[in-house]
Parts: C-alpha cells; structure tokens; sequence
C-alpha cells in the first residue's frame, strides 16, 4: 500500500487496524487521551502508546456515569471503552492536564474493566525548579509503574533508543508540516490529520518507515512562489478528530497550512536531548515544548507562541476549533481572539459538539470568512 | 441562613431564627469595607482561592478577597444571569464556571452586589479545587497586570506521592519567598505560627459547629452551614473567627438544650453533595421543609475542617500544605465514597440529595457513580439535581419541584 493510503485507512478505522496489528506482534496496547503521557516510556515498555480521539457517536452507556456537559472526548471515550470496542487495549494511561480527564480516569479505572490503569499526576506549572524535579519524581514514578504492571524491566538503554525513534518521527513530521506549508497543493487538504493521526495509533516504527516513504514521494515538491489566490489558515484548539473540516476549508479557498492542536503541531514540537539522563530529558522536553491551556508556563506564552506561527507561516486567518465543554481552551479563547484582533488577523470559533455543526452550516461560515480575507 | 419568612413576625418561626446571623454581616460588612478601603490605609491585596493557604497572607498583614465568595454574593443576591452574560459577550463560553464568569464581568464593568471586588496586588492560586481557578487567575493577571502564585497540589488518585509532598512543601516555602517580594517585608513565622493556631482553632470550632446537626432534630441544616461558611473561608487565622463561631456554637448548644429544631416536625434527614445553588437557598429550604425534611448536613461546608486531623499545630505550614491537597474535592472518587459514608452514619440521614452542578466539574463529574455506591451499599434513597451555583438559567423549577417530589415519596414509603 502506498503510504498516503496506508495513514488514510488507519485513520479512517483505528481500531480495526489496532486490532489487526496486534494479531500480529502481540504487543501491549496502552490507550491515551492527551499528549502529555509520556509515550516515550510506554513504548521503552514494549507496548504501543494507542491515542483515543473520541468517538463520533451516540453515547448511550456512558450517559449513566457522564453528565453531558463534560466534553465530547471523555463522553466518547468512556462510551467506546464501554461499549467494549477497545478490546485490544490492555489499560490506559491517564496524565492529570483537566478537571474532566481528572474524574474520568477515576470513572474509567472503576468501570471500563481493564487490568491495567496509570495515573500520571504531572505537575500544573511547568516554569519552577520545583515542578521540574516533580516531574521528573512522577516520570520515574511511572516508569516503576509501567515495569509492575506490565512485568518488564526498563533499562535506560531501551529509553533512550524509544527517544531516538520519537525525535525521528517528530523530526520527519515537522519536515512534512513545512512541505505542506510551502507547497499546500503537495499533499490533499486533511492529510496532516490523517498522518498526525496515524503516528499515534501505528506501531511507531512501522509508522517511521511510511512516513519516511511518503516524504520520498515528497522529495521534489518545491515550495510555491507565492501569487496564489488561496488562503493560508492556521487551526487553534485541541484535538481535531474531524478531517471533514479541512476539506470545506479548502473548497471554500482556504488551505490549513498549520495548526496549534494537540493531536497535530503540538505532538511534533519539541525534541528530547539524546544525550541527557532519559527521564530529566523527557521531563524538560514537557517543560519547554509550547504548554497545553491546561497547563501554566506563563499568563501570555500560548498568545505569544500563536502569533509568532502566524509570523512565520504567514498565516492569513485562524480558525478556533474547540470541542464544547472543553474549559481549558474556553478560557483561553478570549485573549487568544484579542492577541489576534490586535494584529489584525481575521479569525473565527468553531465550536464542535459530538458531531460538527451540519456541513452546509460549515460551508457558509467558512466561505464567508475565506471571502473576507 | 434558613430565611425565614420576612412577613408578619410568627414567634413560632422568631424563635427558630439564628440570632447570631446579624453579628456575622456586621463582620463581613466590615471585612468587605477594609478591604475596598485598602489602599487608603496602605495596605496590600491578594486574591486568593477558597481552598488557598490564606494564613500567609493574614501573617503578613495583607486583605485576602475571595473571587469565589464573590461569586457567591453574586449569586444569592440574583445577579448572575446578568453577569454570567456579559462574559459570554467578551467572549468566554456558557459552559464556563458561573463564579468565573460572573466575576470576570463584575471586574470589568464594576459590577454586582458590591460594585466589583478591590483590585488585587498579587495573585494566590492553588489549583486544590479545580483547573478552572488556573485559567480564571490566568485571565485576572492578565486584567489586572499583577504578579500570580500558582500552588501547584496534585490530585489524589489513590496515593499520595512522596514527591508529591516533597513538592508541596516545597512550594510553601516559595509562596512565603513570593509574599516576601510582593510586600518587601520577611516573614515573621513566630507570627506565622500564631495564626496557624488560630486557624486550627476556628476549624476545630466550625467543625464542632456542622456536628451540632447530628443531633436530632437538627438545630442548624445545611443551609445555616452555607450561610455561616463564609467566615472559615475568608478570615481564617484571625481571632474574630474564633469568637464568632464559638458564639455559634454556644447558640446552637442552647437551642439543642431547648428543643428547637431548624425545621419544625423534622422527620426526614438528608445529606447535600456539592455546592449550594446560591439563588435558590430559600426556596429549597422551604421545599424539603415542606416535607419535614431537614438538610442536615453537606459534603461541601465541611471541605474546610475536613483535613484537621492531617494539620500539626506545631509544623503548621509544612502539615497544612499536605492537609490542604487533601481535601473533599482533590481525591478520587473511591477515596469520597469513604467520606460520604461516613458522614451519612454521622448525621444518620435517611437519603442524599447531589447537585449536579453544571459550573463545577471536579465535584460534579463521577456523580453518578458516587449515587450508585450509596444506593447499593448503603440503600438509601439519592435524588440528583441539574442545576448551577449562580446561573439561574440553569434552573428548572417546575422540573425540579416534581422531581423533589417523587424523591420524598419514595423516602416516606
Ligand atoms: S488540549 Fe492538551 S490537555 Fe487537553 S487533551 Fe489535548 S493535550 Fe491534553
Ligand atoms: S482538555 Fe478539553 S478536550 Fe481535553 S479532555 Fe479536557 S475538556 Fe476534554
Ligand atoms: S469549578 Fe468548581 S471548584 Fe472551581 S471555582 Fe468553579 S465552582 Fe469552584
């Protein structure tokens, strides 16, 4: 299968192809919600770090335990794993970042029936020394939790080559975020998403050598010289589990050249010194890579990061994604809006709620604000 | 405060009145005037959170100010909806906390019960609560352009973690470094020390208030213990609140020894989960009245005793920082059920009434779960309310009437 394909049907279908997999190498799958768990560790494990996204469905069993203002990706979750569609995981691994992933790890651990359950209560701030040697404590932590559990040892070794792969694969998606940015025609509009997708669900190696691949086929795109009629827009919010969005984006004339979402930039930002003891080297990478909102590293530094890639990728609208009940990110909208206002830069609020708002709606808005820029 | 009918003066309804109440606003009327007046006399502010370490900041002479007992004044004098709406006009989602909300508009506009709150020289957040008071102090250091401590204590799951200790203490110490900066002085810790005392003692004395319901009939119920919560939220550490709730206490010694019951013919005891729903304390109390149901006691004015046992007098910083991570709301659910039992035995209640309190996840979220462990293991009745602390919006009376009810029928058969 040729790569483009291979990260448009895992994506497509996560579980079946998690499924598939693990018929095959019989390794551990370890479900995620959010970007701070620390992967790293979980594959030096020899388990795969498996990313849920949220289901796009009815929530029936996870209405008894959810109350429905919590949002669309804990509901989802916790509906999938009830609904026992994760039966290729063996647990989960919860990393503390908001109030509603707090109380479903705890919903999840009593409920969702799997032996195998972590809590990684990291620290909030991430800019003293004292939540550094914190999260450095919880890392270690979690890497004895990780050899109890799963009934390995973990040498130092084995973390620093899982960090060797994850720069590898952090390096090649930030080469293939500037090819699409420099050439948006070189890849179809929600291919990041299917790729940034697939990076958190294949077994990473086999990942790394598609994505290796499919930046082969890439080698000779040259980057535009400009003149284009299109514009260039960049997505803010948390996660996106809506490729639809990108392509009425682009029918109505705009292209999503980069994003602040943490299943897309964010999980590619940031390196880990190879060099370095591994745990204090994954720790620092959390404390320097741009922060979550659930996260402190300063009152303005999520304004000043988007603005600085809205600099460099000449970014000409921005679109805020946000998923409805998410509080983090609610909060952080206003200013965020403002930061742009200032400049000048025309942006909008897209609010998602289990399903997006019906597509022709979406058409309208988008190509309002396209017309606009 | 039960509120009582104002109309005609019926000495039946006169003599269950609590006669401490006028003593207690003339206390937080003043509080409120010192600290509106604060700049006049030189005299440094800081917000802090309601579950903050607030010792400090009395140690070191400067007017703490609540955003969240704002919030509250908010919403028990009705102004909510307004407030709660003009921050969705700047922008912030509808699905944000309402204290939030309504004090992120009173800031800018000056508005609500007391014209917006004094502004802050500095921030003190301690995130033992909830994510949300990270944001919310987030969005007043930017307001207001001043320095924020952020008191990082981390969630219990099912343990509490050497390192996690090890990193709460050390903040302590880095919160005193920040006081000391913000208001170029050291810190005196023999002082330090005297108020650590004082706070103990007003939580021994709060907590030996909320256990005066256990009596039956109950001569307080929950809604006396939200009313009278305000004073070991905001004034901890200072001896007013050490005098005020031992008068209190005395009073509701009295009315046990002459028979007076918050609620006449109480036959019914229930438990509250989560906080009260500020612009309806009356009509509720009315309501499970009516049913000669008493609330007598509640999950959410006991957060701020609850942890005494964890605090040494004698290592009062360093004790209070650990006591202060383990609190009702920062521990997982397995770890609440335990203290919901126990409580029920205490207060012996007969059913759980749970606000489902849209604003508040942390204490919100795993509701259901909680309801269904009591149910089993200690069947009793339980009776869940959609609704929120401040935005009336969120309120469907005729809804909840019924509901209210349906849940007293079941409990009287
Ligand atoms: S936005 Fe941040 S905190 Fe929220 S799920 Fe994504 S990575 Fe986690
Ligand atoms: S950060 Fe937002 S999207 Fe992520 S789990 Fe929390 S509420 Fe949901
Ligand atoms: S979210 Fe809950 S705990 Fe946090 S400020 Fe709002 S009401 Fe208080």
């Amino acid at each position: 299968m040729n790569p483009f394909d291979l990260f448009a049907s895992v994506s497509r279908s996560p579980y079946a192809h998690a499924r598939a997999e693990k018929k095959n190498d019989g390794k551990k799958r370890i479900g995620y919600f959010c970007s701070y768990a620390p992967e790293e560790l979980v594959h030096a494990a020899g388990a795969i770090p498996f990313r849920l996204f949220g289901a796009r469905r009815d929530i029936r069993a996870a209405d008894a335990h959810l109350q429905s203002y919590c949002c669309s990706l804990v509901r989802g979750g916790l509906e999938d794993a009830l609904q026992k569609e994760l039966d290729f995981l063996d647990g989960a691994v919860f990393p503390h970042t908001c109030d509603s992933i707090q109380r479903l790890s705890d919903i999840w651990r009593l409920n969702a029936g799997f032996p195998i359950h972590f809590d990684v209560v990291m620290p909030v701030k991430l800019n003293t020394s004292s939540a550094r040697q914190y999260m450095i404590d919880v890392l270690a932590k979690f890497r004895k939790d990780l050899e109890e559990s799963l009934q390995v040892s973990i040498s130092d070794d084995a973390i620093v080559e899982s960090i060797r792969l994850y720069n590898r694969i952090r390096d090649r998606l930030e080469k293939l975020y500037l090819i699409r940015s420099g050439n948006p025609e070189s890849l179809p509009p929600s291919a990041m998403n299917m790729v940034m997708k697939s990076a958190m669900i294949m077994d990473r190696a086999v990942f790394l050598e598609a994505l290796e691949q499919l930046l082969e086929t890439l080698s000779n795109t040259k980057a535009q010289s400009g003149g284009s009629k299109r514009k260039r827009i960049l997505i803010s919010g948390g996660i996106c589990n809506h490729p639809d969005i990108y392509d009425v984006l682009a029918e109505a004339g705009g292209d999503v050249v980069w994003d602040d979402l943490c299943t897309g930039y964010r999980y590619a930002g940031g390196r880990i010194d190879e060099s370095a003891d591994p745990i204090e080297a994954i720790a620092d990478r959390y404390l320097t890579r741009m922060a979550c909102p659930a996260k402190h590293l300063s009152n303005t530094a999520r304004g000043e990061h988007l603005l600085e890639a809205v600099r460099e990728q000449k970014i000409e609208g921005v679109v805020f994604l946000l998923l409805k009940f998410c509080d983090p990110h609610a909060f952080d909208y206003p200013y965020l809006k403002q930061f742009l206002d200032d400049k000048g830069i025309p942006n909008i609020l897209v609010e998602v709620e289990e399903q997006p708002a019906p597509e022709g709606q979406l058409r309208t808005r988008f190509e309002t604000f396209v017309d606009m820029l | 405060m039960a509120d009582a009918p104002e109309k005609a003066r019926d000495p039946e309804k006169e003599k269950r009145k609590i006669k401490s109440v006028s003593k207690m606003k003339e206390i937080m009327t003043n509080y409120y005037i010192e600290a509106k007046t604060a700049r006049d006399s030189g005299k440094k502010v800081a917000w802090i959170t309601s579950g903050g370490p607030v010792e400090p900041l009395i140690a070191m002479d400067v007017i703490p100010v609540y955003p969240e007992n704002h919030g509250a004044m908010i919403g028990a004098s009705k102004m909510g909806v307004d407030l709660c709406e003009k921050a969705e006009e700047m922008g912030y989602s509808r699905d944000l906390c309402s204290y939030a909300r309504a004090d992120i508009a009173s800031a800018a506009t000056n508005g609500g019960p007391i014209g917006g709150l004094p502004e802050p020289d500095f921030l003190v957040c301690c995130n033992n609560i909830c994510g949300t008071v990270l944001k919310w102090y987030e969005v007043a250091a930017r307001y207001y352009n001043v320095p924020l401590f952020i008191l990082d204590t981390p969630f219990v799951h099912r343990e509490f973690s050497d390192a996690a200790r090890d990193y709460v203490i050390r903040q302590i110490y880095e919160y005193i470094d920040f006081l000391e900066v913000q208001c170029g002085k050291k810190a005196d810790f023999d002082r330090m020390q005297e108020v650590g005392k004082l706070s103990v003692e007003s939580m021994r004395l709060w907590q030996a208030v909320l256990d005066v319901a256990a009596h039956k009939p109950a001569p307080m119920s929950a809604f006396d213990a939200f009313f009278h919560l305000a004073l070991i939220v905001t004034l901890r550490g200072k001896p007013v609140v050490v005098d005020y709730y031992q008068g209190l206490l005395d009073e509701m010694n009295e009315r046990i020894r002459d028979g007076i019951a918050m609620v006449p013919n109480e036959k019914y005891r229930l438990l509250w989960d989560n906080l009260p729903i500020w612009y309806k304390t009356k009509w509720l109390s009315e309501k499970f009245a009516s049913h000669d149901a008493c609330l007598v006691a509640d999950t959410y004015t006991s957060a701020w005793s609850g942890v005494l046992p964890l605090i040494d007098e004698n290592n009062f910083l360093e004790t209070m920082s650990v006591a202060y991570t383990k609190i009702y709301i920062n521990i997982s659910i397995d770890l609440m059920i335990d203290k919901l039992r126990e409580m029920i035995r205490k207060y012996d209640a007969d059913g759980l009434v749970m606000h489902s309190n849209r604003s508040c996840k942390p204490y919100s979220l795993g509701q259901y779960d909680l309801q269904k462990m009591v149910m089993k293991e200690l069947k009793i009745p339980t009776l869940i309310i959609e609704a929120d602390m401040v935005d009336e919006r969120q309120f469907s009376e005729s809804q909840i009437d019924t509901r209210i009810d349906a849940f007293m029928e079941t409990l009287k058969s």
